[in-house]
């Protein structure tokens, strides 16, 4: 009620009432923990003043699955099962993040092939994972056009992902030491074809988002964040990347032959949804770019390392060889003792680092194996950055961050 | 580039008896300090102006319950972006006092990850200003990620470690 009203209620009050206070009352609203919006299952507890939020509070661990816990009682390669499961939309980048972790406890060195073949896996998985981002984000502001053009090529990388390891979403990809097969002619027509439709896609995608007026007016100048404060709450990835810091773990600690590879790193300026947007898209191209020098330079040679005592032979060999049968057996049993040692190792995943710090103290099992969660470490600033916008806008900042529920709880 | 050794000199002049354990286990640069050094040390290496360590990666524990009087570890992990350096700081503690200071007027990001490394091995954090489980719910009466509590259920007596892992 504004004043001039309260005063005149006040007037025609009989005198023993008294006059009437005007009471600012706050609402409580419960965003989540199974809103359709939030894309997994956590809360926000949100404080409105009216339309405009005025403090949030967040809580997590709905599928909290004690991973590190788990991982201390399994050999290491039954770990991979559970990177999987962390950021669901990028399983391929979890996998092989620990594989590389795994190796360099070991001091294994992978062929140049598999570290390829990792790449080209590693930047679909990017791929798919920044669709799903940019498509949701389009969702929530009102526009399902754009996430169903898109929706058809992460089929096609599903595909490939079935062609490579028979998996398509927690794919369990990879070997300690390697690929568990090469690529076959399939799967590498498959990625070439999708080289070649890919492009078109994204296009037409952008051409839906990128100058629309709705969605502009929607996303620009929402939920900006400084490159100060991003840095200061820990932002890895395409969100810090969209803060204007081009860090990126690609390219200041290469990690399977990255470094062969040229590629730009797109950065923002602002921080806000658009940019996030904006970055996601660009990364998408590069992405591109990098699988197809990948394609095109595949080298030839082995695509798993000489490291029998760490990767499983091939099957013919385990009828016919007893060594094979020996390893095969102690590998699949978990008898395979790893060397003492700390090892901190981070890949670059859809989010942002992704990092394994894993103690070994020379036992079949890690001693202590601790996730550096990208999406767990950033979601903290998510109040700071909704302050003083609207519930409409706490979405698609929400959905612009990509919070990866499997990732934030672990 | 910096070189292990120039930061850990660095680090020595500075601080000279107090951090201690310099090691470089595959190329990251560890070091080990008291509980009263941590938060200087960390502000020390922010501002210092060729070091440059302005970025909090990770903080976690661990958890050794048979070295006596050293019972926990908590580790934090601190990466220079400009100078793309990494290191690793270790603070060891005891059962009987799991008090360490917070990090969170350096560094916004240190809240969860304190909660959690409370959530799931008790360490306290002074100053911290909302120390509350994080992942697990808050009528839990015990720490999950401490050694003594087993995976499996305890009372079962099918399941022997020493045949089925640890």
């Amino acid at each position: 009620m504004v004043s001039e009203e309260l005063d005149i209620a006040n007037k025609n009050l009989p005198a023993e009432q008294g006059p009437v206070q005007y009471v600012n009352e706050l609402t409580t609203l419960n965003l989540g923990p199974t809103h359709p919006a939030t894309h997994g299952i956590f809360q926000n507890i949100l404080q409105m003043d009216g339309e405009k939020i005025v403090s949030g509070e967040q809580t997590i661990g709905y599928i909290h699955r004690a991973f590190e816990k788990i991982a201390e009682r399994r050999p290491f390669y039954q770990i991979t099962t559970l990177t999987d499961r962390m950021n669901y939309c990028s399983s391929p980048i979890n996998n092989m993040g620990w594989h590389m972790t795994v190796e360099k406890l070991l001091g294994v060195e992978v062929p140049k092939r598999a570290q390829y073949i990792r790449v080209i896996m590693m930047e679909l998985a990017r791929l798919s994972d920044h669709l799903i981002c940019n498509g949701i984000l389009g969702v929530d502001t009102g526009a399902f056009t754009g996430f169903l053009y898109i929706y058809q090529e992460r089929e096609h990388i599903y595909e490939i992902y079935e062609e490579v390891c028979g998996a398509r979403l927690t794919t369990n990809m990879g070997r300690i030491g390697g690929m568990e097969r090469d690529l076959s002619p399939t799967a590498i027509r498959k990625i070439k074809e999708l080289l070649v439709r890919f492009p078109k896609v994204l296009n037409e995608f952008e051409n839906l988002f990128n100058r629309n007026r709705i969605f502009m007016d929607r996303v620009v100048n929402v939920g900006g964040i400084s490159a100060e404060r991003a840095l200061s709450y820990g932002f890895t990835g395409p969100n810090l990347r969209a803060a204007g810091v081009d860090y990126d773990v690609r390219v200041m600690n290469p990690y399977s032959s990255y470094e062969d590879f040229e590629f730009d790193i797109p950065v923002g300026q602002s921080g806000d949804t658009y940019d996030r947007f904006m970055v996601r898209n660009e990364e998408m191209k590069q992405s591109l770019r990098i699988i197809q020098q990948a394609i095109n330079n595949l080298p030839e040679g082995s695509y798993f390392a000489d490291a029998p005592q760490y990767y499983l032979p091939p099957k013919q060999e385990v009828y016919k060889n007893m060594e094979a049968l020996i390893y095969h057996f102690k590998i699949v049993m978990g008898e395979i003792d790893a060397p003492v040692g700390e090892v901190y190792h981070a890949v670059e995943g859809g989010n942002g680092e992704l990092g394994f710090y894993l103690i070994s103290d020379g036992g079949r099992t890690p001693y202590r194996l601790h996730f550096r969660r990208p999406c767990f470490i950033y979601y903290q600033a998510y109040p700071e950055m909704c302050k003083g916008l609207t519930l409409s806008d706490a979405i698609v900042i929400m959905s612009s961050m990509n919070v990866i529920a499997g990732e934030l709880d672990a | 580039m910096l070189t292990n050794e120039e930061v850990a000199q660095i680090i020595i002049n500075q601080f000279g008896e107090t951090v201690t354990d310099f090691d470089d286990p595959y190329n990251l640069l560890t070091c080990s300090t008291s509980r009263d050094q941590i938060v200087s040390l960390v502000k020390f290496l922010k501002e210092h102006s060729t070091i440059q360590m302005g970025f909090l990666t990770d903080i976690t524990a661990v958890h050794y319950p048979d070295s006596v009087g050293k019972e926990f570890c908590v580790v934090y992990h601190l990466h220079s972006l400009t100078r793309n350096f990494r290191l690793r700081v270790k603070v060891y503690l005891t059962t009987e006092d799991l008090h360490i200071t917070t990090l969170i007027p350096l560094f916004a990001s240190a809240n969860w990850m304190e909660r959690e490394t409370f959530d799931l091995f008790g360490i306290l954090f002074d100053g911290h200003p909302d120390l509350r489980r994080i992942l697990n719910m808050e009528e839990m009466d015990y720490h999950p990620m401490r050694k003594e509590y087993p995976l499996e259920d305890a009372t079962r007596e099918d399941k022997i470690d020493a045949l089925f892992g640890r």
